[in-house]
């Protein structure tokens, strides 16, 4: 069958002897295309990532173990040294300290008020996609201009926060010089950008949920909200875990609002907002110009996300093993 | 108490009777997708949105008043002002480059989004439907770095760009995002489901060779999925910042880069700051009317952020 075939023929012209060696060659061929096929398909990413991917992330090993300034270039291997170094400034604690601050006061809020928002988008709703386009809208914002409007929504002085709070009859708050402040400002920002974004997730795996489930509790007697306790949030239990990874995943690295949200960018006067990303850049391209620090506080912030990615991996697994409950589909769209 | 429904269910399968069962069961289903909302649900939704819309006509609000306005009141005027074109040409014709920052985002963002919905459709036709040693540890091995975030190798790929004599070009930039692990996961995944292994095979007796199967059967299927990867690439190509930041200069940014710059460059006209951050925003505005429903459909589908 493979003579037949209009797109070989051209590639067994090689051959000279024509008919016998032709059904040989174009065979070989054929395996060979068959066997080679997949991996040169699959060999661009390969490639590519092991090039931007694979090797930076190894090389920033190697680097952190050496002395290495940013312009001068490669020092002396000092072994542990820049980690001792990095651990011994108060900015990195600082910044770990900004950075997970950061990120549960933003995850926190934001996954409740995603179920909550999308619990209400769940209904059968007239124009539900103007509703869904509507609460996804943050989504296209840059977190970077993001960080410039909300910058100037939190400002000290004639911000629309603090204008608020004086309508109420409260004094202002100091979002850029007190610590938790100016945590909630910027955890404000991620949630303003991905709150949206999660809820699609959970209303996908909300309809997702069995109706027959809820046709039984109403028949037993149930009212929405022990609906929505008993049966919605149990069944969004691997969703829930979901986001929870992917935000923990996102909200370690915040760097964007962080630095949009004073002119400097430099994460406050006393590093109230310093978060360690921009501890990364700070000592890699900053005033200290030190690649091996640099590279010592990623793999840090590298280690950190290993311990919590296992932690959150059995997590899912003790409770996957457990809540045998969970439809199929659910699960699958979970795993996307 | 077994299966409370059954019983009426098997009383009264036809007739007035049947009839006036399927009207209650529309009523009763709360969490289904039978009744209508009431007011109270749209009032809450009308909330949300609200919130999401306000900080984006804040920043028109903003963008067309002037310095003097901002300075003195923290809601210049509830209506748009006059000024809004005037800013825009006052930051076009700035010590900023805004121009080409433009040129710049669009160029990355569009070989990005060619680029990555070329080489994921590849492999991931390669992992749902060809069979090869090693593909279920390679795969898993896409999946694990999807995991990994850019920053952790900035420093060694800082110094491989210098090394190339990149730093400050574009293509600095373009090349880490030629391919993403989640583009290939979800192309294995789409495909996956979307194409039968019987066309593949077909194709296959019929004596097609292994990439034109892969043009003439798994490109078509995949078209969907594609265009929503586009979608997302373009998007997250075009709000980067960290990366561009670092190894591109002021003369040669990148449209976020520009935001920040005007931010730092005159940093109490915020009708500037707020006009260079419409410039900035605008174009995914109307990406996003235009295919805001495949937006929503492709996060449905279960998105992963990227």
């Amino acid at each position: 069958m493979a003579v037949q075939s209009p797109p070989q023929a051209p590639r067994a012209k090689s051959s000279p002897d024509r008919r016998p060696t032709r059904i040989a060659f174009s065979q070989r061929l054929g395996r060979w295309d068959v066997k080679v096929s997949p991996y040169l398909y699959i060999s661009p990413f390969f490639i590519l990532f092991a090039i931007t991917g694979l090797f930076p992330l190894l090389y920033t090993g190697y680097i952190s173990v050496h002395q290495w300034h940013t312009l001068g270039g490669q020092g002396d291997f000092v072994g542990l040294e820049n980690f001792a170094a990095v651990l011994d400034q108060t900015s990195f604690w600082k910044a770990l300290r900004n950075t997970f601050s950061i990120f549960l006061l933003s995850s926190v809020p934001q996954v409740i008020a995603a179920i909550i928002i999308a619990a209400i988008l769940n209904a059968n709703l007239r124009a539900k996609t103007f509703w869904r386009m509507g609460v996804l809208l943050p989504y296209i914002v840059a977190p970077i201009a993001v960080g410039l409007i909300f910058g100037r929504i939190f400002a000290d002085q004639y911000g629309l926060a603090n204008g608020l709070l004086d309508l109420l009859g409260m004094g202002p708050i100091r979002w850029h010089s007190d610590v938790i402040p100016s945590h909630f400002a910027i955890a404000t920002m991620v949630n303003f950008r991905w709150t949206g974004y999660n809820t699609l997730i959970f209303l996908a795996a909300m309809q997702a949920i069995p109706s027959d489930l809820y046709e039984a509790a109403i028949i037993d007697g149930a009212g929405r909200l022990r609906q929505f306790f008993s049966i919605t949030i149990p069944q969004l239990r691997a969703t829930i875990i979901f986001v929870v990874i992917t935000s923990t995943i996102g909200g370690l690295q915040i760097f964007d609002e962080a630095r949009a949200f004073d002119t400097q960018g430099t994460g406050g006067a006393d590093k109230q907002w310093l978060t360690l990303t921009m501890y990364i850049h700070e000592l890699g391209w900053g005033n200290q110009l030190n690649f091996g620090r640099a590279a010592a506080v990623a793999w840090l912030l590298f280690l950190i996300i290993v311990v919590i990615g296992i932690i959150n991996f059995f997590i899912t697994s003790k409770i996957s093993t457990s809540g045998s409950r969970t439809p199929k589909k659910v699960k699958k769209g979970v795993k996307r | 108490m077994t299966s409370p429904t059954s019983l009426p269910v098997i009383a009264q399968t036809s007739g007035k009777a049947a009839a006036e069962w399927q009207r209650k069961r529309r009523r009763v289903s709360v969490g289904g997708t039978q009744r209508r909302p009431g007011w109270v649900t749209y009032l809450l939704l009308s909330l949300v949105i609200l919130i999401s819309i306000f900080p984006l006509y804040y920043v028109v609000l903003l963008a067309s008043s002037d310095q003097v306005t901002i300075s003195r009141s923290i809601i210049p005027s509830w209506i748009p002002q006059g000024n809004f074109f005037e800013n825009i040409d006052k930051v076009f014709n700035g010590a900023i480059p805004v121009l080409k920052g433009f040129t710049n985002s669009l160029i990355i963002a569009v070989i990005q989004s060619v680029s990555v919905v070329i080489f994921s459709t590849l492999a991931g036709y390669s992992f749902a439907k060809l069979s090869f040693r090693g593909r279920g540890p390679l795969l898993v091995f896409v999946i694990a770095t999807m995991a990994v975030p850019v920053q952790l190798g900035v420093v060694p790929l800082f110094i491989v760009m210098s090394q190339l004599g990149w730093s400050g070009k574009i293509i600095a930039v373009i090349v880490p995002g030629l391919v993403t692990a989640f583009g290939v996961f979800w192309m294995t995944q789409y495909l996956e489901n979307a194409l039968p292994y019987e066309l593949v095979e077909a194709a296959r007796v019929d004596g097609a060779s292994m990439i034109r199967t892969f043009w003439h059967v798994a490109v078509p299927a995949a078209r969907p999925a594609a265009a929503m990867l586009a979608l997302f690439t373009f998007i997250g190509s075009w709000v980067n910042y960290f990366w561009p930041f670092i190894i591109l200069n002021q003369q040669n940014p990148t449209l976020p880069m520009v935001t920040k710059l005007l931010q730092s460059g005159y940093h109490t006209d915020y009708s500037l700051i707020m006009a260079g951050v419409a410039i900035s925003t605008a174009p995914l505005l109307v990406l996003f009317f235009l295919a805001g429903r495949q937006l929503v459909a492709g996060i449905m589908q279960g998105a992963v952020k990227g």
